[in-house]
């Protein structure tokens, strides 16, 4: 059973201490982003971890962490590819690179992570960057205007231990490291005080 | 950005270096409007905003200034700014890009607003797939807070705001702001019922003001340069500027402001490089996938609210998406459908059953095995998702059914006819993908489920 290390403990507290008190409950997806980063999915374990914090049943979390997308429940690769096929992207020939994708990383048939375990390819909805379509992000970092081939050097660069850089900013460095910035940073310096 | 003369508001500093921290932003002049906001009581802020005429960027063109003399004071309970930074309409990408090159902006219109209604704690909901934008704003904020914009005494005045990022974590529900509010107490994204409105029993069964980032972008400027100066710019009913996000069949897709009511030409034509190859425009959303469709016989109508009703449309959050004579309209709105299919909360059976069997029959309809019963139990599908459901996702789903079977029925009809899809053959009346048989048959097989 794997749980919160003493560290994740304290960035817990810090990350229900954003929300006023008495509203605890906020800080719900947080910390399930926390616990993500941990156990690279979330488990049974840990939604029961993320209820004690908060007071709440585990079925209440498991409702919450079932109704989001980013939130996985189910067996999760190192790296999550998503890939958009919404309609601009479309236009673009996303599902050529969706398809491209798959291929690459070795998922098959209706299944969406590869055999290894290292991918977990994502069809995904609108990822807001319409402008450079086809849109691919690899761990939530940005790919602008990717085409089949460029996917396939994405796939092999992460199979190389690579972290390919993105388009925009810095490239988490990989499935479990994202969702630890999803949780948030640390508190401010000197906030502790202040409260 | 761009060759053509524009009036740009907010994206004046898009081109200026270093704008994305916060001393190339004090540099630039940045936080001028929130001191000018200072120096007045907090009723006069919203007279002025009143005043300009500025209307809600996020899709529903409610003025900002009405909404913000909606929040009540003196209730015994807190008042909360929330800023919908879930931007995830298809084909809407404008507000991410405010906060990745200029996030100081926003956070200063956000400011502003918390002073308005007097509130002292606002949150930012950052869409979860926002993973670098948040960075940004988290960057951001932190400088706010070092530079005394943000905390105890907001820029000396003694007024007290603090500021609070919120990631989403993949809903595009959570765009609508009573989902929203639900998503930030901990919740499912699930919309609730108004009234009561946001304004009175929001977060926390609070007063809350949720604003648009690109709506809250523009307030700065509105501050330092006067009501009268905004309200000149645009239409009469819709002023001001809005940035029009482009994607799709343009030979140069991209954020561009330009003054509301400028026609769809100028913006595609002089902007984004016309349509992609020279080819010819067919159809376009001027608002997103929840807009209905327009075609080029709508080449000329202003890019403002009531021009684009009037043309049977949304302006909605100003996303236009463009495709040319070589896409097939069934695939673009089975794909479309599809997308609401997913999205739905399933809260509402209209929405949630309705768009799953839409997306089945589009899809039959697209590989070949549609038949001719199929365009009217489209149209009463349409009308049986329309409006009954509780939020407006559903009505945004039926947009691109009924907008596209209202231009392009012919079209629809053809895939019938000839048990195929005339853009790319596959079906069985003509050309059979391969490896998609038992795809194919599942889809016949829903044909007699549907009976």
């Amino acid at each position: 059973m794997a749980g919160l290390s003493d560290g994740g403990r304290r960035t817990a507290e810090a990350i229900i201490a954003r929300y006023p008190a008495g509203r605890e409950r906020s800080a719900v997806l947080p910390l399930l982003y926390l616990m993500q980063s941990e156990e690279g999915r979330l488990t049974q374990d840990g939604l029961r971890q993320v209820g004690k914090l908060l007071g709440i049943r585990t079925a209440e979390v498991e409702a919450v962490a079932s109704f989001y997308s980013m939130l996985r429940m189910r067996p999760t690769g190192t790296h999550v590819v998503s890939v958009c096929t919404n309609l601009s992207c479309a236009l673009r020939g996303a599902n050529e690179v969706f398809a491209a994708t798959r291929d690459a990383a070795g998922v098959e048939h209706e299944d969406e992570t590869s055999p290894d375990g290292l991918f977990t390819v994502h069809e995904e909805e609108c990822l807001g960057a319409c402008d450079a379509a086809p849109v691919v992000q690899v761990d939530f970092a940005n790919h602008d205007r990717v085409t089949p081939e460029r996917v396939v050097e994405l796939v092999e660069a992460l199979r190389a231990g690579e972290v390919p850089s993105p388009s925009r900013g810095r490239a988490p460095k990989d499935f479990r490291d994202a969702s630890r910035i999803l949780a948030g940073s640390p508190p401010r310096a000197g906030a502790e005080e202040a409260t | 950005m761009n060759a053509a003369p524009t009036t740009r508001i907010v994206t004046a500093n898009w081109d200026v270096p270093d704008v994305v921290g916060i001393d190339g932003y004090l540099a630039a002049g940045g936080y001028d409007g929130l001191r000018a906001a200072l120096a007045m009581t907090a009723a006069e802020v919203i007279d002025l905003v009143k005043t300009s005429g500025l209307r809600g960027r996020g899709g529903a063109g409610f003025p900002t200034g009405v909404k913000w003399s909606f929040v009540p004071q003196d209730t015994g309970k807190p008042t909360y700014v929330v800023a919908n930074f879930d931007e995830s309409e298809p084909g809407t990408f404008n507000n991410r890009e405010i906060i990745e090159r200029e996030p100081h902006r926003f956070l200063e219109g956000m400011a502003i607003a918390a002073y308005a209604v007097q509130s002292h704690l606002a949150f930012v909901y950052c869409r979860g797939e926002f993973l670098w934008p948040g960075e940004i704003l988290d960057a951001a904020i932190r400088e706010a807070y070092a530079k005394g914009v943000f905390g105890a005494s907001v820029l000396g005045s003694g007024f007290e705001l603090e500021v609070v990022l919120h990631r989403g974590a993949g809903a595009y529900i959570c765009g609508e702001e009573t989902a929203l509010l639900s998503s930030l107490e901990g919740y499912r994204g699930q919309p609730r019922l108004r009234p009561p409105f946001p304004a009175v029993e929001g977060l926390y069964a609070s007063p809350t003001l949720i604003n648009n980032v690109e709506t809250l972008a523009t307030v700065p400027s509105i501050l330092t340069r006067g009501p009268e100066w905004f309200a000149g710019i645009g239409t009469e009913k819709s002023p001001g500027t809005k940035i029009f996000s482009v994607s799709g069949k343009v030979e140069r897709p991209g954020n561009y402001e330009l003054p509301l009511g400028t026609p769809l030409r100028t913006l595609l034509e002089d902007h984004a490089g016309g349509v992609l190859g020279g080819r010819r425009l067919k159809a376009w959303t001027p608002g997103g996938s929840s807009t209905p469709m327009l075609t080029e016989e709508h080449l000329d109508v202003g890019l403002d609210f009531e021009s684009i009703t009037a043309a049977g449309s949304l302006l909605g959050t100003g996303a236009i998406i463009v495709m040319d004579d070589t896409d097939c309209i069934v695939e673009a709105a089975r794909r479309l459908v599809q997308f609401y299919a997913h999205e739905s909360c399933g809260k509402c059976t209209p929405c949630r059953e309705g768009t799953w069997w839409v997306s089945r029959v589009l899809g039959r309809i697209q590989e070949g095995y549609g038949r001719s019963e199929d365009l009217p139990l489209l149209d009463e599908l349409g009308e049986n998702i329309l409006f009954k459901a509780f939020c407006a996702l559903a009505d945004g789903a039926v947009s691109p059914i009924q907008s596209s079977l209202r231009y392009f029925r012919d079209e629809y009809e053809a895939h019938i006819a000839e048990r195929r899809c005339p853009f790319t053959g596959v079906g069985p009346g003509g050309v059979t993908p391969a490896g998609s048989s038992e795809a194919s048959a599942n889809e016949a097989g829903l044909t007699e489920a549907l009976t």
